[in-house]
């Protein structure tokens, strides 16, 4: 009878504690939603930055013209002359989610505008990736790891920073993809069921869809399966787990346009195809060894172990001299710049010059995942007590990104929920300890167990108190599904062993206790604060607060709208390539190379224009059919990331494929300036003039507010060029090649100069030097 | 340019030809006088006109004949009788409306003034008429570079064109500066100053014509809006949202060569003369949730200022509007539904909002007004003092089912006389008001009661013991 009695009240706690949780995690979702809107409260509802911008061009085909056309578009519209193949190109699984969603919104009547869709997208799927943090998490180490978890994951800055309302990136959709892949792997590997293993292929389907992050999945998983192989911790469920993944998840990934046959071509996938080898021959082995006796095993293994060499040796013998054939050992430049740090830096100047691509310093870690930080090591322990195989996945999980993130500062985003996991872990342990000694103490002084249960359950779902308790806990578990099951034996298992050593006194749990939520403030605090300061700026509008109000730099969207209302439809615009998404996006211009940066010549060959002469400039502009050139000047605002800052890598990428273009010659003694100690390349070069132009008679003695400089050349003329367009505080700045006309009216003069010049000049037609292929 | 002059003078010969030809009614202008207004963008014109009857059979109506060319450009005509003597003189509008004449000379065209009463033999009466005409001022030269001022053409008659004898008449125009470069000398002309008088001249016989060209500054803002669609959606729930989507120009002489910013923005008064950077948009009392936007994203150049009587909203487009140059904008508000909807019947109601554009002083080439009624409601009419196109068109907003009823006016050329209030009538059930909260209550209780029951029911072929 009373047996019958605890057993209910434990029945109506459990089920009282799934509610519980269930609305823990909605709640979760809205926060996670919530603290990503406050960009739209503090600037407004618009795409950020620059990719978004193209990712909502490409959303805004695919709802115009349907997906057919949007695998098959040709976009003319970018890397003029060349174009670029939108459809085969894409990670379009960002664009098919959001267009999907737009699709069922205005099914049902509910007419949200395609561009409303886009800059909602990154807080929804961050509610999805928290549940999905909850889910993976509770796999590894029980639910109340799993709701510590995504309440962090919730509110990770360096999650924050990619998924703010308008940010519209594959980043996105990918974290979500990512944790809930790891999710379907993990739960495939605890229960071994082909049903998890299907779904793993198609949630890694769709990551691969999303991003090209894909490859880090595919390289940690099969890391985890040799891991679990040669610790000895093979089973059945590990292949479940395992197998179906390579061959599904390869045939899925091979439908990707963007991804195709390097599916199978690629280094990056290479090691996936070795496990997948290595697993087989595992499973034999351990099939063999069954149906052998032991004597008989032994003479086998000796066999095929000698001949095996001999195969594997001349296998990958022929691997290796195919692989070494390829000049960057079949692995892309940014895959090899992440196992070789320096990389970029001495061959790609193009990677090395993205500012995310960066390795971080140490500050930006705790910008990004602040007190986490000092959590993970707890959690990594925690995950040795005891080491399971989804435990051991999160450790080599936290590892390999900690490596990652070391590497590429754009990577810390990887790192973020595998820190929020080990974190969830260590303060949902924490939290187990200290309230359980709490407990202990508390029972033994007030004799009424019942009462303080309830409270304390809440922090930790799967904690319980005395072994009663615990008994009827399990014994309901057993009337329950097989995967509650198995979440709840394995902590309940650990803690029973653990709990006599683990008794703390009273006054030191409270302490810690206190002091945890106090950590745990200190880190809602610093969320909050990052997700309203440091992350909302959509960076297309700017803002600085002066003691006379707001002011409000809307100069980017000015010369856009210009362009896009003043010009005519088919010119072109030539701009460094970060403004080649906005252009063509905002303005509908076209433009001649893009963030896209698929090709090097190209992007070299603006370059080139902007750190030549005012004349050769024209001249490859011209060949380019370019009308107009945009500039970015920061100067009259103090706006540093302006173009006259990046001029330098316009000249290394553009010294990198025409040598005419030199380093050295804009810099005066390894420095780099634009005062009057410049160096005459500098102050002639395209880039110069076209940001400077006029600009001394704003104040009289053009004083550069970004260099802290009066600059070195201040009264020029321009003569092939001509400024029709200059933003209110002078940040765009718009120059349109004067047409040829007035050259040829000055043709017989120029011939004589032109005949000096090919005689002196030592870059002629003969030379063997590589100059513009568009002369 | 010179096609048109050539086809004036090709009407202008015509006409002093067909003069002799014309038959005239028995109506005859004793005296007229005319001023015309050439200070913005938009032509007004003021007639007055002292008509008597020299024949038996009264008059019942007057025409006024229109050249071609301005017929075209015509955006408003209104007329009025003047009635009572010295103190107790008041107006009584008069209706106009174009007609077509098969005697019109060189396609003449007319527009008729219909009398309060007919004008027995010898009576007078004195009509006071005002026509407006757009696009009419041609900027000459048709290219000027920033720090030129903005020169207009501006054609006419010396003589009023009628197809009446007119005894007495004289013109006056005004032009906004002193500057006027030149104008066409009919004796007696002379000018003062902003003002050029034409005339008095005497007698002149039915369907007179002389050209005159006046060649003068004006720096006004040509602000045209190519395109304004306003949406006025109606929700019963309290509020009437209203859309307006412009596609602004400047219609005035075309930006040549460079635009530099350092002159725009040293010299203010020197530089840029005929640009405009700011417009004006009269708004409601009690407007709500005002916003100013473009395609890509809100605009931060405006000032909204309210009081009790009207809300102005100071708008700056994202560039200052140099000749030729387009910007595309919109502006959204929210008024309350108390002030605009009026029930006229049980279950019939109608909408009293204002017609033509909220921006002042400008020109709308095209506007299509769209007021979207509620979900459910029936019989919808429409009453405008003027001429417009009507339509009726679906449209699916919210969780709508059926659809809402959106019926469509379109006008041409419409000009700040324009913005009179206009009334849609219509028939709404209030019932209709709860369809969607019962629609969205029933979808989340059938959620539910589907998760109860999945969460009920065991699907597995192999009971699980």
């Amino acid at each position: 009878m009373a047996a019958q009695e605890t057993s209910q009240s434990a029945t109506f706690r459990h089920a009282f504690g799934n509610v519980l949780s269930f609305a823990v995690l909605l709640l979760i979702g809205v926060m996670a939603f919530s603290i990503r809107l406050f960009s739209v409260i503090k600037y407004e509802s618009v795409i950020h930055e620059f990719d978004p911008y193209f990712n909502y061009r490409v959303t805004q085909f695919l709802t115009k013209s349907g997906v057919y056309d949007f695998w098959n578009w040709f976009d003319d519209r970018t890397w003029y002359p060349l174009g670029r193949v939108i459809g085969g190109t894409v990670y379009p699984g960002l664009t098919l989610t959001a267009g999907t969603l737009w699709w069922i919104l205005n099914s049902i009547n509910i007419p949200l505008s395609v561009e409303t869709v886009c800059v909602f997208t990154a807080p929804v799927f961050s509610a999805f990736a928290s549940w999905a943090t909850y889910l993976l998490t509770k796999e590894i180490k029980g639910a109340g790891a799993g709701l510590t978890a995504a309440a962090l994951l919730a509110m990770v800055p360096s999650y924050i920073s990619r998924s703010v309302a308008g940010s519209y990136d594959n980043e996105a959709v990918a974290i979500f993809a990512l944790i809930f892949t790891f999710y379907l792997y993990i739960k495939t590997l605890n229960t071994g069921s082909l049903f998890y293993a299907t779904l793993n292929a198609i949630a890694y389907f769709y990551m691969v869809c999303s991003w090209g992050g894909y490859t880090f999945i595919i390289n940690l998983i099969p890391m985890h399966v040799l891991l679990c192989i040669v610790t000895g911790r093979y089973s059945p469920r590990l292949y479940i787990a395992y197998a179906p993944l390579v061959v599904l998840g390869t045939l899925l990934a091979a439908l990707v346009p963007v991804v195709g046959f390097n599916a199978v071509m690629t280094s990056e996938h290479f090691a996936s195809f070795l496990v997948f080898i290595i697993i087989h021959v595992v499973a034999l082995v351990y099939y063999i060894k069954g149906i052998l006796t032991p004597q008989m095993f032994k003479v086998a293994v000796t066999l095929v172990v000698s001949v095996g060499m001999v195969l594997c040796v001349a296998v990958l013998a022929v691997l290796i001299a195919l692989v070494a054939s390829s000049p960057t050992k079949g692995w892309s430049g940014r895959s090899l710049s992440l196992l070789d740090p320096t990389y970029a830096s001495k061959y790609i100047p193009i990677i090395a010059s993205v500012s995310e691509h960066q390795p971080p310093t140490w500050p930006s870690y705790f910008m990004d995942i602040n007190v986490l930080a000092f959590l993970v090591p707890a959690g990594i322990i925690a995950c040795f007590l005891p080491l399971s195989d989804a435990s051991s996945f999160a450790v080599l999980y936290i590892v390999t990104s900690v490596y990652f993130s070391g590497v590429m500062v754009r990577l810390m985003l990887v790192l973020a929920p595998a820190a929020c996991i080990m974190s969830g872990i260590a303060l949902s342990e924490a939290f187990d300890v200290f309230t359980r000694s709490i407990k202990f103490h508390l029972v033994g002084t007030t004799q009424n167990p019942q009462d303080n249960a309830g409270d304390a359950t809440k922090v930790t779902q799967n904690d319980v108190k005395s072994e009663k308790s615990e008994d009827t806990v399990k014994e309901r578990s057993s009337r329950k599904s097989k995967k509650d099951k198995e979440n709840i034996e394995k902590p309940s298992l650990v803690s029973r062993v653990e709990k006599r050593l683990l008794v703390l006194p009273l006054e030191t749990s409270v302490m810690a206790v206190f002091l945890l939520v106090l950590l745990g403030a200190f880190y809602v605090v610093h969320c909050v604060w990052a997700a309203a300061e440091a992350y909302s700026a959509p960076s297309i509008v700017l803002t600085s607060r002066s003691h006379d109000g707001l002011h409000v730099f809307d100069d980017f969207r000015e010369a856009y709208a210009w362009l896009s209302h003043n010009t005519e439809v088919d010119d072109k615009v030539a701009s460094w390539w970060d403004y080649g998404y906005q252009t063509t996006a905002m303005a509908n211009r076209t433009v001649i190379v893009d963030n896209n940066t698929w090709n090097n010549t190209h992007i070299a060959t603006v370059g080139t224009a902007m750190s030549s002469p005012e004349k050769a400039a024209w001249d490859i502009f011209n060949s380019l059919d370019v009308k107009y050139v945009l500039v970015v000047f920061g100067g009259l605002v103090g706006y540093p990331s302006d173009d006259i800052n990046k001029f330098l890598w316009m000249v290394r990428i553009g010294g990198g494929v025409f040598p005419h273009i030199k380093e050295p010659d804009y810099l005066r003694d390894g420095q780099y300036r634009i005062d009057s100690q410049a160096t005459p390349t500098m102050l002639n070069s395209l880039m110069y003039k076209l940001s400077y132009f006029r600009f001394v008679e704003t104040d009289g003695r053009g004083y550069d507010r970004v260099r802290n400089t009066e600059i070195g050349k201040k009264h020029f003329k321009l003569t092939h060029f001509e400024e029709v367009f200059t933003t209110h505080h002078w940040m765009v700045r718009i120059y349109k090649l004067k047409s040829p006309r007035n050259r040829i009216r000055g043709k017989t003069k120029r011939s004589k100069s032109s005949l000096q010049k090919s005689g002196t000049s030592p870059s002629s037609k003969r030379s063997t030097r590589k100059r513009n292929p568009w002369q | 340019m010179a096609a048109a002059i050539f086809s004036l003078f090709i009407f202008v010969v015509a006409l002093l030809i067909g003069t002799s030809s014309a038959s005239s009614s028995g109506l005859q202008i004793l005296q007229a006088e005319r001023q015309i207004e050439l200070t913005s963008h938009i032509v007004r014109v003021y007639l007055t006109l002292k008509i008597e009857n020299t024949e038996d059979a009264p008059a019942t109506e007057v025409l006024l004949a229109f050249p071609p060319t301005q017929f075209d450009h015509l955006a408003l005509v209104k007329a009025a009788v003047t009635v009572g003597k010295k103190r107790k003189k008041s107006y009584v509008p008069l209706e106009a409306k174009p007609t077509e004449r098969p005697d019109a000379p060189n396609g003449t065209k007319y527009h008729s003034v219909s009398l309060l009463k007919p004008l027995a033999k010898g009576e007078t009466t004195n009509l006071e008429i005002l026509y407006i005409l757009t696009q009419s001022l041609e900027p000459f030269p048709e290219e000027i570079a920033q720090s030129d001022p903005q020169l207009v053409y501006y054609h006419d008659s010396a003589i009023i064109l009628s197809p009446y004898h007119i005894a007495h008449q004289a013109t006056m125009i005004k032009t906004p500066s002193n500057n006027v470069e030149s104008f066409t000398q009919v004796d007696p002309a002379h000018r003062s100053g902003s003002e050029l008088r034409y005339g008095p001249y005497e007698g002149h016989g039915p369907y007179s014509y002389s050209p005159i060209i006046v060649h003068f500054e004006n720096n006004h803002p040509f602000a045209v809006v190519e395109e304004l669609e306003r949406e006025i959606e109606i929700s019963h729930w309290g509020s009437v949202q209203v859309t307006e989507s412009y596609k602004l120009a400047h219609a005035g002489a075309k930006h040549k060569g460079a635009f530099s910013r350092v002159e725009y923005q040293s010299r203010p008064g020197g530089s840029g003369v005929s640009s405009f950077k700011h417009l004006l948009a009269v708004l409601p009392p009690r407007v709500h949730s005002v916003y100013y936007r473009d395609e890509i994203g809100n605009i931060s150049t405006s000032r909204l200022r309210t009081n009790s009587k009207k809300t102005e909203l100071l708008i700056e487009p994202r560039y200052p509007l140099f000749g030729g140059w387009k910007a595309t904008f919109l502006i959204g508000y929210g008024v309350p539904l108390k002030d605009f909807l009026f029930e006229s019947a049980p279950g019939a109601r109608y909408l009293n909002y204002t017609f033509g554009c909220s921006i002042a002083d400008t020109v709308v080439d095209k506007l299509t007004i769209k007021v979207v009624l509620p979900e459910g409601s029936k019989d919808p009419s429409v009453e405008v003092p003027f001429a417009v196109k009507q339509s009726l068109e679906k449209k699916y907003s919210y969780l709508d089912v059926i659809g809402r009823t959106v019926v469509v006016l379109e006008k041409r050329n419409v000009v700040p006389e324009h913005h009179v209030p206009f009334q849609v009538h219509y028939k709404f059930n209030p019932l209709f008001m709860l369809a969607e909260p019962l629609m969205l209550a029933s979808t989340f209780f059938l959620l539910f009661a589907a998760s109860v029951v999945y969460l009920h029911i065991d699907l597995s072929i192999r009971k699980k013991c």
